[in-house]
């Protein structure tokens, strides 16, 4: 693993998670810093999104370490990661369809007064703000519940959730799967601008040719375990898909 | 009705004027959001029917006894709603009324060791009510055993232990006045009008600062006719219901006690933390815990809530028979209340449908049961009646959620 210059935001160390007799995770050790967008590539199952719910507090880790800021964090749930600044958008978006694009961007988090009253009118302030500050501009009322939106839109709403927050780490898992192309475009300006905020960013994808646009640096994962961490500039495509394939980390180039 | 957000709000966005905010609610009734209009036209041909069947239908004094009728299924109902709203079901609030019916009598007891005051008689039944509830959403929320077995054991527990303590005698009499009172106290004249002004004062209240608070935001503030022709259409409807009471009796108490439930249970629905997260559980359980919301906890709290109303609709019936005897809990009490809460248009998926809408549920059901007793109909006019409205109500609902679903994705 590398000699970090800067310090991780969030680190992982030997992190191990099994559901049941399968292995999600065996051991996994991984890092992302502050101002860089990490990219966690590796097949169908290779523990991607596990390895994300079990910072997001989703699942507990059966074994291993989680560093935040240089320092052991334990994270009990999503109410921990949260008061942390780590902020999931997930594959399978968690958006409830019969609430509104307001109630989905504050949900949990709700503006309320000493006595539990809703403050809707600063709430739909911020999400408008929001919305309007990653130039989302197809939604065309934030009062639509999100069944009514389409898969861009929604997807936009789940990155417009992570960052409403001022949060220091964002997880994307898959953030562009479902998406066309313009949107795809959008979504992925978005991520380079979250990192030149300063924000940590892991972003999941299976799409090569996004994780060598937006990514400074690419771990990939393979049965449960990193298997290299390689720097975009130093590394080509073909070297990624042998790592993911065959495991066979080459020659790691940040080690 | 198919959302938690008013449909006013939602319009706004689309424009202010008040064609527009009409297009878009129309727009939303052909996408399957039929909203209120169901039991709006339900009511009005009802109320027809019986009355070109019966004079006496359409009268002040059969209007006061409506709302004696109808009180105790309606406060059930609010209860069922949230547990609805959740996505779950509650099959023990009949008995379990049953049970608070029977708690209230004993409590009175004259000339027994635990004779205590009326209103402490109440709070112990609806205490009880809460208690079961809190246990039976514990197993649920815990364990995750489904509410229908756990409710359904609930039902069967609460039926015995009614029968354990009426067993010798069968009856108990209420005789406390407290108690008697909540069911046959009738409102003086002039406080009614005053629960009128009230009603219509704070309804005013709440609609225009929710409307002054938004505009000071800058944000779309829907139609100000449409806002003020809502509070003067349900503040119309507050006096004229006053009105038609005062010219028999005057208003019983026991419906100002429904409207303190619904406007209670409306508002902690609509407008607090509490109600969004019911929503958002409703909605998807998992995304709402993944938001750090407390499912277990809000789970627990929405049959808490199903079960202090059945406690109150126990009380209510006790109190109107002044009495209870080995029928309590027993007969259409369960079924008219989830009937009235399905009718009333909360979904039976979860998530969708709000608390006033078990009052016009109960309205609907109470009016059934009224005119056809009026009528002379025999009983089975009345079960296949309630069957099919509440089959045409769970079929609208599953057809607006499948149009909803095609236009939405
Ligand atoms: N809740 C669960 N219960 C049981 N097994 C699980 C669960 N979640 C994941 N797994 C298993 O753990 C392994 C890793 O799954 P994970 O979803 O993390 O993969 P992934 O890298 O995200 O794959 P994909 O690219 O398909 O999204 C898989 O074998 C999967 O079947
Ligand atoms: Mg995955």
């Amino acid at each position: 693993m590398s000699t970090a210059v800067k310090p991780a935001a969030l680190e992982l160390r030997g992190v191990f998670k099994s559901f049941g007799s399968v292995e999600a995770l065996r051991g996994v050790d991984f890092e992302v810093r502050n101002g860089e967008v990490m990219a966690l590539v590796g097949d169908n199952g290779a523990g991607k999104s596990t390895l994300i719910k079990c910072v997001a507090g989703i699942y507990s880790i059966d074994d291993g370490d989680v560093y935040y800021d240089g320092a052991r964090v334990v994270i009990h749930g999503p109410k921990d990661a949260a008061k942390l600044g780590i902020e999931v958008v997930y594959q399978d978006l968690a958006l409830c369809d019969n609430l509104d694009v307001v109630q989905n961007m504050f949900l949990g988090r709700e503006d309320h007064d000493p006595l539990f009253r809703l403050r809707e009118a600063p709430m739909e302030q911020r999400t408008a703000q929001t919305l309007a500050s990653l130039s989302v501009t197809t939604i065309r009322s934030v009062r639509q519940p999100v069944a009514s939106l389409s898969g861009g839109q929604r997807q936009s709403v789940a990155v417009a959730r992570a960052v409403l927050w001022n949060n220091r780490v964002v997880f994307l898992d898959e953030p562009t799967a479902a998406l066309g192309v313009a949107q795809t475009r959008q979504v992925l300006d978005l991520v380079k601008r979250l990192g030149e905020q300063g924000l940590a960013v892991v972003i999941v994808s299976h799409n090569l040719a996004d994780v060598f646009e937006v990514a400074n640096r690419i771990t990939v994962l393979r049965l449960g375990r990193n298997v290299g961490v390689y720097e975009r500039e130093k590394t080509t495509e073909q070297e990624i898909v042998q790592a993911i394939t065959a495991g066979t980390a080459t020659e790691p180039a940040a080690s | 009705m198919s959302t938690a957000a008013p449909a006013e709000v939602q319009a706004a966005a689309a424009g202010d004027s008040l064609g527009a905010v009409l297009r878009t609610r129309w727009e939303a009734l052909k996408g399957g959001d039929v909203g209120s209009l169901p039991v709006i036209v339900g009511i009005i041909a009802i109320t027809a029917y019986f009355t070109t069947k019966t004079p006496i239908f359409f009268t002040s004094v059969n209007f006061v006894n409506l709302i004696g009728q109808m009180a105790g299924v309606t406060v059930i109902a609010v209860g069922i709603v949230f547990v609805l709203l959740i996505g779950e079901i509650d099959l023990s609030v009949g008995y379990v009324s049953g049970l608070a019916s029977v708690t209230v009598a004993e409590f009175q007891l004259a000339g027994s060791s635990h004779n205590y005051p009326g209103l402490v008689a109440i709070a112990l039944a609806i205490l009880l009510g809460a208690g079961i509830g809190a246990v039976q959403g514990s197993i649920i929320a815990f364990l995750g055993v489904p509410s229908f077995v756990v409710t359904l054991a609930g039902l069967l527990i609460c039926q015995g232990m009614i029968i354990e303590v009426l067993g010798t005698t069968g009856v108990i009499g209420i005789t406390d006045t407290q108690v008697n009172d909540v069911s046959n106290y009738i409102l003086s004249k002039n406080t009614g009008w005053i629960v009128a002004i009230v009603f219509t004062a704070l309804l005013a209240f709440a609609s225009l600062g929710a409307y002054v608070s938004r505009r000071r935001a800058g944000l779309p503030t829907g139609n100000l006719i449409i806002t003020v022709a809502r509070v003067v259409f349900y503040g119309g409807l507050a006096f004229a219901v006053v009105a038609v009471c005062n010219h028999t009796r005057g208003v019983p108490l026991v419906g100002l006690v429904v409207l303190f439930v619904v406007v209670l249970f409306s508002y902690l629905a609509g407008r607090t933390t509490f109600g969004r997260h019911v929503y958002a559980v409703g909605g998807n359980a998992e995304a709402a815990r993944r938001a750090g919301i407390n499912v277990k906890l809000i789970r627990i709290l929405c049959f808490v809530i199903s079960g202090s109303m059945a406690g109150l609709g126990g009380i209510i019936f006790a109190s109107r028979i002044n009495g209870v005897d080995l029928t309590v809990g027993g007969g259409t009490i369960l079924l008219d209340s989830i009937s009235a809460a399905v009718i009333g248009g909360v979904s039976l998926f979860g998530g969708r449908g709000r608390v006033s809408g078990a009052l016009f549920g109960g309205l609907i059901i109470g009016m059934i049961s009224n005119g056809t007793d009026l009528v002379g109909s025999a009983d089975w006019v009345k079960y296949i009646t309630t069957g099919l409205i509440l089959l045409a109500a769970v079929t609208l609902d599953t057809v607006a959620r499948r149009r909803q679903a095609a236009a939405g994705r």
